[in-house]
């Protein structure tokens, strides 16, 4: 039996009478790569908060390397613990890092909670990690606002890698940038990942962009998984109407955006009688 | 004569630097500067002892001698103004730190943890809001006798709410941003977060709170050594001046009361535009 980078078994979350999600079930290899796609609204936010542990799952386990981690975090070993097993990048690089510490001090922080290093040591990792994401010694004594939408989005890797962490969660972290930009973005995580060995999650509305970043992926759709299976497969034959209308969303030649409003509504009609079979049972999400 | 406005002009230069153009901020700085001066250096700038009585020149008007007269026991108002500044200055700068210490404990704590804590918090808040500081300050003057202590208890207490409700609303904010939650993430313990990075990016907004209330503690202070229960004659008090000053206004002399009447209301006028002017800088650094 593989052990698995991130296994996550039946997660249910609500927030008072609404189900945000519900039994949503993935597994993610050592170094693999997994997208979890949906609208706003599909729980695809709330499951990546659970899994970061910014969020409580109601009911369900999430592991990490076989350690369970749905429960509160009790106590400092646990905390520092699974910050080692799990990070993530935020999508707003204009929001995620704090307006008052430098890409220096950024980076070094993390580093001083999670290893016992010198200072000469922790600013050479510190180097290390900057250049790792494309960054010099020039932006490394800069605060976040002198810093442009893409380089705030480097520290914010970078920040992440600091720990260590077996699996990346990314949470729409390109979604905020240029298109030039995001690319460029995307090509360092391809490029981090095997240098590395590190899983990602990618969190994200934009299924154009699961065929260059996932081997995985997974559909939500009202908080239910519609549709998951190998990124090529779905994504040439997808199996569930809502991915296909999400597929059909995508601006291609002999788009219609009235006939696909037409189709989400009649999808909606039709899901609101019968909730959409998860058909994950037909195929495995892990490669 | 050039000469006099060149040499103002350069010592309000900083002054004007600090406000940022405004000129109304500048002068408000300039008034809460010569206070402080006024306050530090009493001894050596007052021209007379605060307490010597010169009853030739008892309820006398503005002369050479006495530029603000002097009392009904002959004191010279100009140096019981500028000794006045002591108590008067001290009093509220208890109140303000105590009252912001505690608010900012209150309100950070309970958006922090929310839930229970933030229910009780909030509630304990309001119930100290709907008690009037003034019948606190009584009650505790009973407890403690006459004098400062007591009335800067009360304040403090009297303060914290508006503190605290401030406090716990930025916090709220604050707390809900990306940054904060990449620290979580992390793995620091909340109480790190909190005051290592919570605090110093929610203190500014705080400060000018305090500011505005720090002029309002002064006239708060001020009217219970008018009514008898602060700082009690013959020290020198801009309270208990008005209070033994209005005696005299039936005799025409109204400088006694007149002068730390005025002193108290330019004096909370500038703190008040010096705190609006902190909240309307940090309002335009959010945009």
């Amino acid at each position: 039996m593989t052990e698995y980078a991130l296994e996550v078994e039946n997660l249910r979350k609500t927030f008072g009478d609404h189900v945000a999600v519900d039994d949503v079930s993935l597994t993610l290899r050592p170094g693999g790569s997994l997208a979890i796609v949906g609208e706003s609204g599909s729980g695809k936010t709330t499951t990546a908060r659970m899994l970061v542990g910014l969020e409580r799952p109601d009911s369900g386990r999430i592991r990490v390397a076989g350690r369970d981690r749905s429960g509160a975090a009790r106590g400092r070993a646990t905390r520092l613990a699974r910050a080692r097993e799990i990070q993530m990048v935020f999508q707003d690089p204009y929001l995620s890092l704090d307006p008052r510490v430098t890409v220096a001090a950024c980076v070094e922080e993390p580093l001083r909670l999670h290893f016992a290093m010198t200072s000469a040591e922790r600013r050479a990792r510190r180097d290390e990690l900057l250049a790792r994401v494309g960054l010099g010694e020039r932006e490394a004594d800069a605060l976040p606002r002198r810093l442009s939408g893409g380089q705030r989005q480097r520290v914010a890797i970078a920040r992440a890698l600091a720990t260590e962490p077996k699996v990346l969660i990314l949470d729409e972290a390109t979604a905020a940038l240029d298109v030039s930009i995001q690319a460029q973005i995307l090509d360092l995580l391809a490029e981090i990942r095997r240098d590395t060995g590190v899983a990602y999650v990618f969190v994200t509305h934009n299924l154009a962009l699961v065929r260059h970043v996932a081997d995985d992926v997974l559909v939500l759709y009202r908080g239910r998984v519609a549709e998951s299976g190998p990124a090529r497969d779905v994504l040439a034959a997808p199996e569930h109407p809502y991915t296909r209308l999400l597929l059909h969303s995508l601006p291609h030649r002999g788009w219609d955006p009235a006939r696909i409003a037409a189709d989400r509504r009649a999808l909606a009609t039709a899901t609101r009688e019968r909730p959409p079979a998860p058909t994950s049972e037909k195929r495995s999400v892990t490669s | 004569m050039t000469a006099v406005p060149i040499h103002r002009r350069r010592l309000l230069a900083p002054l004007a630097r600090i406000a940022g153009g405004d000129k109304l901020v500048t002068a408000a700085l300039a008034v809460l500067a010569v206070l402080i001066v006024a306050a530090a250096f009493a001894p050596w700038i007052a021209p007379y002892d605060p307490d010597s009585v010169d009853l030739s020149a008892t309820l006398s008007g503005s002369t050479p001698e006495h530029l603000l007269g002097a009392d009904q026991s002959g004191r010279d108002v100009l140096s019981r103004l500028i000794f006045g500044a002591r108590t008067g200055l001290l009093g509220p700068l208890v109140v303000v730190i105590v009252s912001t210490l505690l608010g900012m404990l209150i309100g950070v704590a309970a958006a922090w943890h929310g839930g229970v804590v933030d229910s009780v918090l909030s509630r304990a808040m309001e119930l100290i809001f709907s008690f009037p500081a003034l019948l606190l300050a009584i009650i505790l003057v009973a407890v403690f006798g006459v004098g400062l202590t007591a009335p800067v208890i009360a304040m403090s207490v009297a303060y914290a709410p508006y503190v605290g409700r401030l406090a716990r609303g930025v916090a709220l904010q604050e707390k809900a941003r990306p940054y904060i939650q990449a620290y979580k993430v992390q793995g620091w313990s909340g109480w790190v977060i909190c005051v290592k990075h919570l605090l110093p990016n929610i203190a500014p907004l705080i400060l000018a709170q305090s500011a505005i209330n720090f002029g309002y503690a002064l006239m708060d202070l001020a009217a219970l050594s008018f009514l008898g229960f602060g700082v009690q004659p013959p020290t020198a008090d801009w309270g208990a001046m008005i209070n033994e000053g209005s005696s005299s206004l039936l005799q025409g002399a109204m400088l006694p009361a007149l002068a730390p009447g005025v002193a108290i209301v330019i004096t909370v006028v500038a703190f008040s535009l010096v705190g609006e002017s902190i909240a309307d800088r940090v309002a335009r650094r959010e945009q």
